[in-house]
């Protein structure tokens, strides 16, 4: 395999090993030496208030799936321009009115996303003035 | 062995196991958590392929974008009913035979075509970035069809927001 490559990839996995090793780190030491002398009143989820009662669980509304439907169409486009930003040198102005059209495109949508209400969050009448 | 085919293992073992997890959990979110490990480890695999760009999108997209989806829809969804039905139907055994008899195939496919149909040798020194490759193709060869990706982001768009409204 072409050793290049692969140790370009090193720092990453430095990376990634230094974050796991820290956050496990944490973790463990806090395990450790942390002292543990429980009570009941400790253990009780609010020290003082009303107990909890049924699942914290609550099916979410439906606004917030939209938010990551959306979410992932601007996602794909990202890909598209990172694709685009690597070759932009090469492609010159050319490639630089091809990538205005397709975000052009994408912001009539993002408009009307806009103007139909999706990204506000509060009840309309703050909005319509 | 070498370290090249020792990481090839254990993110091959990684990804087979935590796919088993995922649908062996009974927890639906825990089932999504193992689903990013098993992308993760493909997408590590894809980067040993030296597919950068391939590993990216498998990150960006798919961990980032779909699994929120996933979870989304977890959400959604009243999981204390998911949780208390029987994890498998009784087509597990059928379904088992049909695995079966696809992995018989498939080991027949592997085994009679091991000798004619060889893989290219891998290209030893100076492997052109692999995002650079696709982006000369995408925007020089390919370039209506990138257009026309934009116009489909763009009716997704809209058709979220319209049956979203509907409701």
């Amino acid at each position: 395999m072409n050793q290049n490559y692969l140790s370009s990839y090193v720092p990453i996995l430095i990376y990634f090993l230094l974050a796991m090793g820290v956050a496990g780190a944490i973790m463990l030491l806090s395990w450790l030496i942390g002292p543990r002398k429980p009570t009941p009143t400790k253990l009780s989820p609010y020290e003082c208030g009303m107990l909890p009662t049924g699942d914290a669980r609550e099916p979410f509304s439906v606004k917030f799936y939209l938010v990551a439907i959306l979410f992932i169409l601007f996602d794909v486009e990202a890909m598209f321009l990172i694709v685009w930003a690597v070759v932009l040198r090469q492609l010159g102005m050319y490639g630089f009115i091809i990538m205005s059209i397709f975000l052009f495109l994408l912001m009539v949508g993002f408009v009307y996303e806009w103007k139909k209400g999706v990204l506000d969050w509060a009840p309309r009448q703050s909005r319509r003035g | 062995m070498t370290f090249y085919e020792v990481t090839f293992y254990v993110l091959a073992v990684v990804a087979l196991l935590s796919a088993i997890l995922v649908i062996t959990c009974r927890n639906p979110v825990h089932s999504a958590i193992f689903l990013v490990l098993t992308l993760l480890s493909v997408a590590l695999i894809f980067l040993q392929l030296q597919a950068e760009f391939m590993a990216a999108v498998q990150i960006i997209v798919y961990i980032g974008g779909i699994m929120v989806l996933f979870l989304f829809v977890i959400m959604l969804v009243n999981l204390d009913v998911a949780v208390r039905q029987a994890p498998y139907n009784r087509q597990r055994w059928i379904a088992g035979f049909a695995a079966l008899v696809l992995l018989a195939e498939f080991t027949l496919f592997i085994y009679q075509g091991r000798d004619w149909a060889k893989l290219p040798p891998a290209a030893a020194e100076a492997v052109q970035p692999n995002t650079e490759l696709i982006g000369r193709a995408l925007f020089q060869n390919y370039i209506l069809p990138f257009e026309v990706a934009s116009l489909l982001l763009l009716v997704a768009m809209v058709g979220a927001v319209l049956m979203a409204k509907q409701r």
